[in-house]
């Protein structure tokens, strides 16, 4: 994958799973004021074993197994972010964090703004479908979150992002939630440098530089998209493809310099189509960039359904590289 | 009423229920005169429950009122003229005019919380801060107040059961004041007693007359005492009755005459002040005495208050995000060495193994330490349980760690 991680690296190729985990790991072992509080994480290592030896190595006090009570983590998460602990709280899958939709909405994201409250703490887990979970262990609830001021949403595509932004989503003094996507759990490796890094969170990457039009993309879809790419300059297309890593805030500023220099933007999400990513992309070019484009902005999303189960059912609402290709030839060409 | 606190304590809590009811009072004439901007409730008659539970806690103690607990920001030390700011929206309030009413806190100093508008939410937030305070050695108790229509929500029992299951030094004041709005608690609640709620989580509760200061104190102060020990959360249940409409435009018709006269009868602050005299704790100078100190501060407090700007309209745009340490510095305050909760102190060791135990893929594989409950659950292990043996075993179920309650809350309970 290219520029995946970010500069030069001695380290390691790990999954991107085993980057979560070792973000954890080091960040626990970096500063005692970090816990980890969620569902089955402490004896039995989480569902998909992102915390798997943490409970070993830091204890109960520190690795706390929690009743099925989404809105009690969250709060109780908040609560010890008020006295000054780094709680990481870990949705058994990212599904269930609309359990504590109330909690983070209202008490975690206004604290600051209202009474001048940090809450430093991260909502991390597994999300996303392509792996026939489901229509509720398949979920992207970025969007819900993203329409939060008060809150940061991260939703890494590769292990280093991941390790990096999970570590500075834990110093960040905002309530930061972090969406894994769990197709990308074992199937993605990647370099990660041996020593301490974060990668900084609010900044999008281009992944794949092109010419003839930008195509924008975060989290598994943004492999996908780069598939499509390699599929397009075959045909003489150079898309240029951008990882926007963080949703909130998004960065503008490498959104803007892309589509100026290519005139033509394309947005990739497995979210579902209304109310996502792309709309708020498409307002920015418009009152930003409206005199650069030159065809409309296009839109390769997932369909405006509950996810459903059956494989063949997933597949068809899913986006994928022959949909990217062929929506992003016909915006070439216009 | 019986005579156990020292004449200061005694005459603490009564300038706090007079001093409570002074800023409301005032506070009812600045909405009249249109200077309060949203709502404005009332605590009236329920004064010795926000006093007397605030008042037996310790200053570095925790609390998070709900909107009627004006009494117990004032005994944590929130001057009269914050509570007068934020409900007229002004800028030298401590949300500078953001939120209203008793939304504020204080992290550094006065140790408070803010609520929000949802009921119940503060629940799980003070366990956490209750497990914050106990994880950093600080021996902190954690306090907050639930109405009798706020203790229906779903976050009441996940915050309450996670308390539990935690033990979490945390104190939960159930504040029955016999209405939720309109809503009589008989249709909020199947139970003639609302501490028979504690059951469902084994955890202790009382019962207590919610009109007498004395009561209300001292068994705040023995549940305070008793979760600071490490018994775990204890739910108190006030009865008592809401005297005004459910906020200032709520006439409150749906209350039968009956009970009003009954518990306006039993007003907290006359029934005190009957057992002050009597007791010879007061006479007519003190109270004089008092009463001219409580004018002559919240008149002070009033003009500083009425002479605040309004919030500058661009100042909305502002404070979304903590920018990082010239915002806040965010120092966890430990009064426990750090190694205890570091590799390799921290670290903690199976109680058995289980040969072949998740060995999937990205687990450990055979023979993966496993752990049970607390470490106290290992003495109650079967024999041989600590070996590698062929089978887990077949019981494993810990003696429960949690104190249940006992029959009947009302074991320590004071009518
Ligand atoms: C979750 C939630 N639902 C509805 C409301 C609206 N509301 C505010 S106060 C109230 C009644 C509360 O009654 P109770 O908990 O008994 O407290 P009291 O007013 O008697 O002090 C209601 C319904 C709310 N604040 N929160
Ligand atoms: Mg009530």
């Amino acid at each position: 994958m290219p520029g995946t991680n970010g500069g030069a690296s001695n380290g390691t190729s790990v999954t991107f799973l085993e980057a979560i985990k070792q973000a954890m790991f080091e960040e626990m072992e970096r500063d005692p004021a970090v816990v980890l509080i969620g569902e089955d994480v402490g004896v039995y290592g989480g569902a998909f074993k992102t915390s798997e030896g943490l409970l070993e190595r830091f204890g109960w006090e520190r690795v706390i197994d929690t009743p099925i009570s989404e809105s009690a983590i969250i709060g109780a998460a908040c609560g010890m972010s008020y006295c000054g602990l780094r709680p990481i709280c870990e949705m058994q899958f990212i599904d269930f964090i609309v359990c504590a939709f109330n909690q983070i909405t209202n008490f975690v994201a206004k604290g600051h703004y209202l009474w001048n409250a940090p809450a430093p703490m991260v909502v991390r887990g597994p999300s996303g479908g392509g792996v026939h979970g489901g229509p509720f262990h398949s979920a992207n609830p970025e969007m819900y979150f993203v329409h939060t001021p008060g809150l940061k949403v991260i939703y890494p595509s590769t292990p280093y992002d991941a390790k990096g932004l999970l570590k500075a989503a834990v110093r960040d003094n905002n309530p930061v939630l972090f969406f894994e996507h769990k197709f990308l759990y074992r199937r993605i490796k990647g370099e990660v440098p041996a020593g301490d890094y974060t990668v900084p969170i609010g900044k999008a990457v281009v992944r794949r530089e092109g010419i003839h039009l930008t195509i924008i993309s975060y989290a598994a879809m943004m492999h996908t998209s780069l598939e499509a790419a390699e599929a397009l300059a075959q045909e003489g297309i150079e898309a240029e493809v951008i990882d926007l890593r963080t949703l909130l805030p998004l960065d503008e500023e490498t959104i803007l310099n892309s589509v100026k220099k290519t005139n033509k933007c394309l947005v990739v999400h497995e979210d579902t189509k209304t109310g996502g990513i792309a709309g708020e992309i498409a307002a920015i070019l418009c009152e930003k960039a409206f005199g650069d484009l030159d065809g409309p902005l296009m839109r390769v999303t997932s369909l405006d359904t509950p996810v459903p189960y059956a494989p063949s059912l997933e597949e068809y609402f899913l986006p994928n590289a022959k949909k990217i290709f062929s929506a992003a030839k016909e915006l070439a060409r216009y | 009423m019986k005579k156990e606190l020292t004449r200061q304590q005694y005459l603490d809590l009564y300038y706090y229920m007079r001093l409570n009811r002074s800023v409301e009072d005032m506070m009812v004439k600045l909405f009249r005169q249109n200077k309060i901007v949203g709502g404005l409730y009332s605590s009236l008659g329920q004064e010795a429950i926000s006093v007397g539970t605030a008042y037996a806690l310790e200053k570095k103690d925790w609390l998070a009122p709900m909107i009627r607990n004006i009494g117990a920001l004032l005994v944590k030390g929130v001057r009269p003229r914050d509570i007068f700011m934020q409900h007229m929206a002004k800028y030298d309030s401590p949300t500078k005019g953001k939120d209203g009413t008793s939304h504020f806190g204080d992290l550094d100093d006065l140790h408070i919380v803010s609520p929000i508008s949802m009921l119940g939410d503060l629940i799980p937030v003070m366990t956490g801060v209750a497990m914050a305070g106990r994880y950093l050695g600080q021996k902190t108790v954690a306090m907050t107040w639930i109405g009798d229509g706020g203790s229906s929500t779903g976050v009441f029992h996940e915050g309450l059961n996670f308390a539990a299951t935690q033990k979490a030094p945390f104190v939960l004041i159930l504040e029955n004041n016999l209405w939720a709005y309109s809503t009589p608690v008989r249709k909020q609640v199947p139970l003639a007693n609302l501490a028979d709620r504690a059951k469902a989580y084994g955890i202790d509760s009382y019962i207590v007359d919610g009109n007498n200061v004395v009561a209300m104190y001292s068994t705040a102060k023995e549940a305070v005492e008793r979760a600071r020990a490490g018994e775990g959360p204890i739910l108190i249940e006030a009865k008592s009755f809401r005297r005004m409409g459910h906020a200032q435009h709520d006439p409150a018709e749906y209350v039968p005459k009956e009970m009003r006269a009954y518990w306006e009868a039993r007003d907290p602050i006359a029934l005190y002040e009957k057992f002050l005299t009597s007791e010879k704790l007061l006479d007519a100078r003190d109270k004089k005495e008092i009463e001219e100190k409580i004018n002559a501060l919240l008149a002070k407090e009033r003009e500083f208050a009425e002479n605040s700007p309004m919030p500058p309209p661009e100042f909305a745009e502002t404070g979304v995000y903590c920018t990082g340490d010239d915002c806040h510095k965010i120092r966890a305050k430990w009064e426990r060495p750090i190694a205890e909760v570091t590799p390799p102190r921290s670290s903690v060791e199976a109680v058995w193994t289980v040969p072949g135990f998740g060995s999937g893929e990205g687990s450990r594989g055979a023979n993966a330490p496993m752990h049970f409950g607390d470490t106290q659950a290992a003495e109650t292990l079967p024999a041989g349980a600590g070996k590698p043996a062929g089978k887990p075993p077949a019981k494993v179920t810990p003696q429960k760690t949690v104190k249940t309650a006992p029959t009947g809350a009302s074991r320590k309970a004071r009518r």
